[in-house]
């Protein structure tokens, strides 16, 4: 049942040396947050971030007293002098052209020296990755925001993303002393067709089937926003209750947004009805607006038919009206299919695209993958094309899967660009503004980082077919049986003629009487 | 009738009527397009273009252009790695449009499920079958015809199965189901098990090649029909065509099958729920498949739904076949060597195709001229018609369409004359040597090409060997020479082309009258002329560079002097 649902794990590691301080007793404290985002489609969009703050340093002083930070990981961190993890794992995809640019991303802050990455597309994702994911949390499932994680409404949406990030952040401003963050955050994409019933009417019990009853009380925040920005002249496409007491306002990719901010800190909030159950109602129905497209989206094939051949394909779209913008695009394939690099080609607008920048590490049979790595300007309302041309290897017998005719994914590539904002961003204060906002560090105000990643490719492989050996063991078993066993059985038998016995006393006779006469014996 | 005796009016008149008939019937895109997008899908359309060889007088099309409209059902479960297709044709011609209204109801019932853990297209193609193709080439992004099609912007990984729907009425009392696909290819024999399986469940009557399933087998009733049915279906298959819209599919390895819901007036009507519970059956088992269909068969023939006759049957048939014109081969060269005077020509000489000049005089020159002048006369069979239709059509008052299968019927018959024109070529010292020579070639040549065809599409390997073995084992100059040069002419392919279309009438039980198989042979050329431009069907190239100029070899032989 649960061999369709594909997955992205995705791990990034970062490797190295171990930071340094001196003692001082350690602080801790946990933040929670839920953001809500109506998507354009229709459909809704809830993110759950958990972040605990420990100033410590892990790997200089031996911790041995844990109070939020989960100790399995801290040791983690210790033990092998971790710098950064982002373990992630998702089932569905997320639908960049519909949906807009993702809201969690991997974190832009990573030095490729020291980088691991790897993905496993044919992993499943299910309930059993999700409880431990909450047995890390503080509260666990017990108060606060995580009362709302149920499983069985989490894994009936279109997609659903859980992740863990740890990484260490300075403490001053000349970063001499480290802190260590961890973030947990969950993402889900509730259908407006199957868990709404095609009403475009949503409540925290519609799509969780709880409610908020208390905030848990290790937590030093907990806050619920509710994007409530809307989209052209008429105000407020949506109609929010309980009516919000404060609205906050941020750039948040690259475009102002409006939230409704919710405390559940904030005692009348709770006390009135014993619980809250947020409700958001569109006063229009959403389609009626043309969906606004992201900047940057892209989308992944293979061509070509046959199992000898084929092409992978990569359009980058860049949907901006005037700006140009650069595009790293990283790719690794799997070495059975090997690619002819001198196919690489890229064309934007008909005409061919030269990269700035090109690395190409060739893959080693059985060992390690391609990784084409490619720095690519897109023009101005563009699609830009991304081919390369492979062969498809045979494998050895038993480097088959259990299924070799399903196929064999290749990973999704990953797209890296910052994007031309409308707006002009601020930098945000880490400590003081909500955690979705600091997602997106923003350099310069005049763009924002994306980070997306393409749908994972289903590739099948000239496949022989297994039952051949079967047919080819019971074959020859029975020649075996039957004529090897007889002939090995006819040459290694000594056949010699049996004399008959030489009879008895009369034969003796007989014979002694014959001598005498002269006639031959009997 | 006055008016159209006149052949240029005639001509003026029908381009006239193909002219007018492209604006007055299109697909309604954009409400396809809102619709879909109201149950939820993600909504593309695609426009293409084709300007065929020579205008279609059975489809009544030359310049087609029209749009593709598909949505895309997203699957919660999946990454959009796997899709499935449910696609329905519509074309000027049949309305379609209950089809239409069944696909769009279960997008809207697809869409509220949560199980779908592959995703599905709905697919509405224009001009049925050139749709169908547009979009199957722009989704695998290749270009074997030379369609011009825009790019798709949505697509949902690798297709694993594909369901095409034709429901010609909107009062169904039988579903029949095709499997013969482009060159004879079949879908995987469970996509038709399963389909069984649910017309069992559902209890709807389903037909194969429009004939019900024999229910008794004791009598002679039962085998009786289901021969008819294999009969039908070799028939079929041996033509080549897609025999619907899934025909198309198979050559990107989709396995596919088209459903027709057709009105014979029977007594049991079925409503479309019928039909539409059936369809989500497969949808859903399909979208349990962990791997593609592959357990299966994928070579076989049906005399019934529920029974198959599998490759290790019916190929030995075809074996033994070829295995006369083999025989025969090791006869001539036999004879070749006993009449070849010396012990020193029987040294080994590479191939049996080489072998034929062991014998000083006859030598591989002799065999040069017919070989040649005969491929070159396939050739001409294959270029000339839709090269010179223009021309044809400018001297001679025909359409561009007659013009072609005129041209291929002329280039055909002088082909008939060629005898005459090789013999001033080929000088011949030892004539009995030369003919048999020629002939042992031939028959290699023919047994090659047989086996190759049958091995790829059996049914027409079968039907040709069936029809040309025997007159080519026979013929010789010697003898009753008018018996074999009419034997030879019965079992030409042209010959062949034109007994199998009153042989397929009769098992329908539509019988042909002399003139309307005349009518029917010229449409059937030109539709394989067509077929083969616009789908890439290899049945018109195949006879014109392969089996024709093999058997004028034969002719050849027969008037050798």
């Amino acid at each position: 049942m649960a061999a369709a649902m594909p997955l992205a794990l995705l791990v990034l590691l970062l490797l190295g040396p171990g930071g340094w301080s001196q003692a001082e007793p350690p602080r801790d404290t946990l933040r929670e947050e839920l953001v809500i985002t109506p998507l354009p489609s229709g459909d809704v969009a809830a993110t759950f971030q958990f972040r605990t703050r420990w100033d410590s340093e892990l790997q200089r002083e031996r911790a041995s007293h844990y109070r939020l930070f989960p100790k399995a990981l801290g040791q983690l961190i210790a033990k092998y002098s971790l710098r950064e993890l982002h373990l992630s794992f998702t089932q569905g995809f997320w639908r960049t052209r519909y949906w807009g640019s993702p809201f969690l991303q991997a974190p832009s802050d990573t030095d490729h020296y020291f980088l691991r990455y790897a993905v496993l597309p044919r992993e499943v994702v299910c309930t059993e990755n999700l409880t431990p994911w909450k047995k890390l949390l503080p509260c666990s499932s017990k108060a606060g925001l995580s009362v709302l994680l149920k499983a069985d409404r989490l894994f009936h949406t279109s997609y659903h993303s859980q992740a863990v990030h740890i990484r260490p952040i300075c403490r001053n401003a000349r970063c001499t002393r480290v802190s260590w963050e961890l973030r947990q955050t969950l993402s889900v994409v509730f259908d407006a067709f199957v868990t709404g019933q095609g009403k475009k009417e949503w409540s925290l019990f519609r799509m969780f089937s709880r409610t908020l009853t208390e905030p848990c009380p290790l937590a030093s925040e907990s806050r619920v926003y509710v994007d409530i920005t809307s989209y052209n002249q008429n105000n407020e496409p949506l109609e929010v209750s309980p009516p919000p007491t404060t609205t906050y306002q941020d750039v948040i990719l690259g475009s102002r947004k409006t939230y409704a901010v919710y405390d559940l800190l904030d005692t009348a909030l709770i006390n009135s009805s014993r619980s809250l159950n947020l409700q958001l109602k569109w006063k229009r129905p959403p389609e009626s607006e043309a969906p606004p497209v992201p900047f940057l989206h892209a989308q992944r094939y293979v061509s070509g038919y046959g199992l000898q051949k084929g092409e992978l394909s990569t359009l980058l779209y860049n949907t901006h009206p005037y700006r140009a913008f650069p595009v790293l695009l990283l790719d690794t394939v799997p070495w059975y299919l090997r690619l002819y690099v001198h196919t690489l080609t890229i064309t934007s607008k008909g005409k061919e695209n030269k990269p700035s920048y090109i690395h190409y590490q060739p893959a080693q049979d059985r060992l390690q993958p391609h990784l084409l790595e490619m720095l690519i300007q897109l023009p101005a309302s563009s699609v830009t094309k991304v081919s390369i041309q492979f062969e498809r290897a045979l494998l050895k017998w038993t480097e088959y899967t259990p299924d070799p005719n399903h196929g064999f994914y290749v990973s999704p590539s990953v797209l890296s660009a910052l994007v031309p904002s409308v707006v002009a961003g601020t930098p945000v204060d880490w400590e003081e503004s909500p955690l979705f906002s600091t997602l997106f560090p923003v350099s310069d105000g005049s763009s924002y980082f994306v980070r997306l990643y393409t749908e994972p490719l289903l590739v099948s492989l000239p496949t022989p077919d297994f039952s051949m050996p079967y047919n080819v063991i019971c074959l020859t078993c029975t020649v075996v049986a039957v004529c090897y066993g007889s002939f090995y059985n006819l040459l290694t038998r000594t056949f010699h003629i049996e004399e008959p016995s030489t009879g008895g006393l009369a034969k003796r006779l007989a014979n002694l009487i014959r001598r005498v006469r002269g006639v031959p014996p009997l | 009738m006055g008016l159209l005796s006149d052949p240029v009016r005639r001509r003026a008149l029908a381009r006239l009527v193909l002219r007018l008939n492209a604006p007055l019937w299109a697909l309604p895109v954009a409400w396809l397009e809102r619709t879909m997008r109201s149950v939820g899908l993600e909504v593309y359309t695609q426009s293409f273009s084709r300007k065929l060889p020579f205008p279609d007088e059975t489809h009544e099309r030359y310049l087609v252009s029209g749009t593709n409209v598909y949505g895309i059902l997203r699957g919660p479960r999946a990454a959009s790695t796997e899709s499935l297709v449910l696609t329905v044709p519509c074309s000027s011609d049949s309305t379609n449009s209950q089809a239409v209204g069944l696909l769009l109801a279960l997008a809207a019932h697809f869409r509220g499920q949560i199980y779908w853990a592959k995703d599905i297209i709905f697919l509405v193609t224009d001009h049925d079958l050139l749709g169908t193709e547009a979009w199957l080439e722009a989704y695998h992004d290749v270009n074997v015809t030379g369609i011009q099609s825009s790019p798709l912007q949505g697509r949902a990984g690798a297709i694993q199965a594909a369901v095409a729907l034709e429901l010609s009425s909107d009062v169904i009392t039988s579903l029949d189901v095709t499997v013969e696909g482009l060159n004879g290819q079949l879908p995987n024999l469970d996509l038709l098990n399963l389909f069984q399986t649910f017309c069992q469940k559902g209890g709807l009557l389903c037909t194969l090649q429009g004939k019900l399933q024999p229910q008794d087998w004791t009598s002679l009733d039962g085998p009786l029909q289901s021969l008819q049915t294999l009969l039908l279906m070799v028939l079929r298959q041996a033509s080549g065509r897609p025999h619907g819209p899934h025909g198309l599919f198979l050559r990107y390895r989709v396995e596919a099958l088209t459903l027709r819901g057709i009105n014979s007036f029977r007594q049991y009507k079925y409503d479309l729920v019928a039909v539409g519970k059936a369809l989500e059956g497969m949808f859903r088992k399909l979208n349990h498949l962990l791997e593609r269909l592959h357990q299966s068969f994928f070579f076989y023939l049906l005399p019934a739904l529920s029974r198959f006759v599998s490759i290790g049957l019916y190929m030995p048939a075809a074996g033994f076949l070829l295995l006369v014109l083999g025989l025969k081969a090791l006869e001539l060269w036999m004879r070749l060597h006993e009449a070849g005077a010396g012990p020193d020509e029987a040294r080994g000489v590479p191939g049996p195709s080489l072998a034929a000049p062991p014998v000083q005089g006859v030598g591989l020159t002799s065999l040069v001229a017919p070989l040649l002048i005969s491929q070159a006369m396939g050739l001409a069979l294959y270029v000339l018609p839709v090269l010179g239709q223009h021309v044809a059509a400018q001297h001679f008052p025909v359409a561009e369409a007659e013009a072609v299968v005129l041209t291929l019927l002329a280039i055909y018959a002088a082909g008939l004359a060629l005898p005459h024109n090789t013999h001033r070529v080929v000088s011949t010292q030892a004539p009995d040597r030369g003919w048999m020579a020629l002939k042992l070639v031939a028959l290699v040549y023919l047994a090659l090409q047989l086996g190759c065809i049958a091995l790829t599409n059996f049914s027409l390997g079968f039907l040709l060997a069936a029809t040309m073995v025997p007159a080519a084992a026979l013929a010789e100059p010697h003898g009753p020479r008018p018996l074999y040069a009419a034997l030879l002419v019965l079992t030409s392919p042209a010959a062949t082309l034109l007994g199998s279309l009153f042989l397929w009438r009769e098992l329908q039980e539509v019988p042909l009258s002399l003139a309307e198989g005349w009518q029917l042979f010229l449409a059937a050329l030109a539709q394989g002329v067509l077929e083969h431009y616009s789908y890439g069907a290899l049945l018109f190239p195949l006879l014109a560079l392969g089996l024709y100029p093999c058997w004028l070899l034969f002719w050849n032989v027969l008037f050798w002097k």
